[in-house]
């Protein structure tokens, strides 16, 4: 019988070695993997490769998210699109304590989608010709100057939904999709953390958004913060 | 310094360019104030790249959602017709081609259109959808100062930050002016009340094409 619940993050993410790769779904603090990034910071993974739109997100004084590990010294290398939403991955950049790989939005995206699609690169014109498509491979297509984008795939994926079943399957609300989709089909392990979970059959099959065969891992998540009122 | 129009008046005269039906992208900072200024006869659907076409407007004290936010991570809301979409689907809207107009801020434009909006030197690079926008939305309105704080010129005859998009902007509204993007270049067409051609052409290092007469934004 297939049961892909477990009853805790930690549980959920114990086989997770240092030097692991890992994406975080997530855009600011809407559908991130709020307890799995607690969890993980609380198991005292180190060396860590993170994936994500960026690092983390301030309100306020304060910073959220991805920021506790980026802050513990635990990330070795940021791969993501806009690295200046926290003060703390700014520093440690300037203090030459992390490596950044900045990838334009849509190319980071689509890289994912195309690992867990199968699809061995594209070519867009996103980039081409700038500083971020340096040393790229450039074609013309139809008259335009096109960049050849490598898939990037990852150890683990860490996402979130706002529900999901025994067999995997999740659903999203508002615009708490944006990359957990596309990150649940490129790792080799997916972790989804849910607000609730669905009984077997509960969850109507035309509202399905990432269907259980992305995902191997169902946790409900233990805490939610509310940062906005 | 010559104040010109506020951010105000400046989001005032961009959202002119909103058409009926149009699909809208709004940058970071200046450009939302766009949102408070389209007429209600017009069905507008605003684009934002976390996944939502659609938004309302920022999010009430009580109508605050942790997961519904804008692409500045702050709390919206949605509109009649609205769609929710992940991250792929939202860049296909805009490297497609599908999104009639964005409005963006920038560092520097060229006199030709090309657009420096992601770094400069010192600074850590970060871009976001910036380079997606520029390559996959037809028209692209600049909205920005003039000039740098300092009093520097922003519009350059070439740009010395790093490029975001080569000859991709289509229209420039400063604190001072409007200026069209053509084929021979920049072209004056219209001023802030108060501001002279004379007193546009002292702060900007690009060449303009002067029109006979300018009308004066009302």
């Amino acid at each position: 019988m297939v049961n892909k619940i477990y009853r805790e993050s930690l549980e959920a993410i114990r086989d997770v070695k240092d030097g692991a790769v890992i994406m975080f779904g997530g855009f600011g603090l809407s559908g991130i993997p709020q307890n799995l990034i607690r969890a993980l910071y609380e198991q005292g993974t180190r060396d860590i490769t993170v994936i994500s739109n960026n690092p983390g997100s301030r309100l306020g004084d304060t910073e959220y998210g991805l920021a506790i590990l980026f802050k513990a010294g635990r990330v070795r290398k940021f791969i993501g699109s806009f690295p200046t939403a926290t003060k703390s991955f700014k520093e440690l950049y300037e203090q030459g304590k992390v490596e950044l790989e900045l990838v334009p939005q849509g190319t980071l995206a689509e890289r994912i989608r195309a690992k867990g699609a199968g699809i061995g690169g594209f070519y867009v014109r996103t980039g081409a010709g700038t500083l971020l498509g340096s040393g790229k491979e450039t074609r013309t297509i139809q008259g335009a100057r096109y960049i050849l984008e490598q898939p990037l795939g990852a150890d683990f994926a860490f996402v979130k939904a706002y529900r999901g079943d025994v067999y995997g399957n999740l659903v999203y609300r508002y615009t708490g999709a944006n990359f957990n989709p596309l990150m649940a089909m490129a790792a080799d392990i997916t972790v989804a953390e849910v607000e609730e979970v669905a009984g077997a059959g509960d969850i109507d099959p035309n509202t399905i958004h990432t269907p259980g065969i992305f995902v191997d891992r169902v946790v409900k998540g233990e805490r939610y913060d509310r940062w906005y009122e | 310094m010559i104040a010109g129009m506020s951010e105000k008046d400046m989001a005032r005269r961009a959202a002119m360019e909103i058409r009926d039906g149009f699909c809208v992208n709004l940058g970071i900072g200046m450009p939302t104030l766009v949102l408070d200024f389209v007429p209600s006869d017009k069905t507008v659907f605003f684009h934002t790249e976390n996944g939502l076409l659609g938004m309302g407007g920022f999010a009430r004290k009580g109508e605050a959602h942790p997961d519904l936010v804008d692409a500045a991570k702050q709390p919206v809301t949605y509109v009649k017709g609205a769609s929710f979409f992940p991250s792929d689907v939202s860049f296909a809207m805009i490297r497609g081609g599908h999104i009639d107009l964005a409005i963006m801020g920038a560092y520097q434009v060229s006199g030709n259109g090309d657009l420096a909006n992601w770094t400069a030197q010192g600074m850590m690079p970060s871009v976001g959808g910036a380079m997606d926008i520029v390559v996959g939305i037809g028209k692209i309105i600049v909205m920005m100062m003039h000039t740098t704080k300092d009093g520097r010129p922003k519009i350059v005859k070439s740009l010395t930050y790093p490029v975001t998009g080569f000859r991709c902007v289509s229209m420039i509204i400063t604190n001072l002016c409007v200026l069209e993007v053509t084929e021979k270049g920049l072209v004056l067409k219209e001023l802030a009340p108060g501001v002279s051609a004379k007193d546009v052409l002292a702060c900007t290092e690009a060449d303009i094409v002067m029109p006979k007469e300018q009308k004066t934004i009302s």
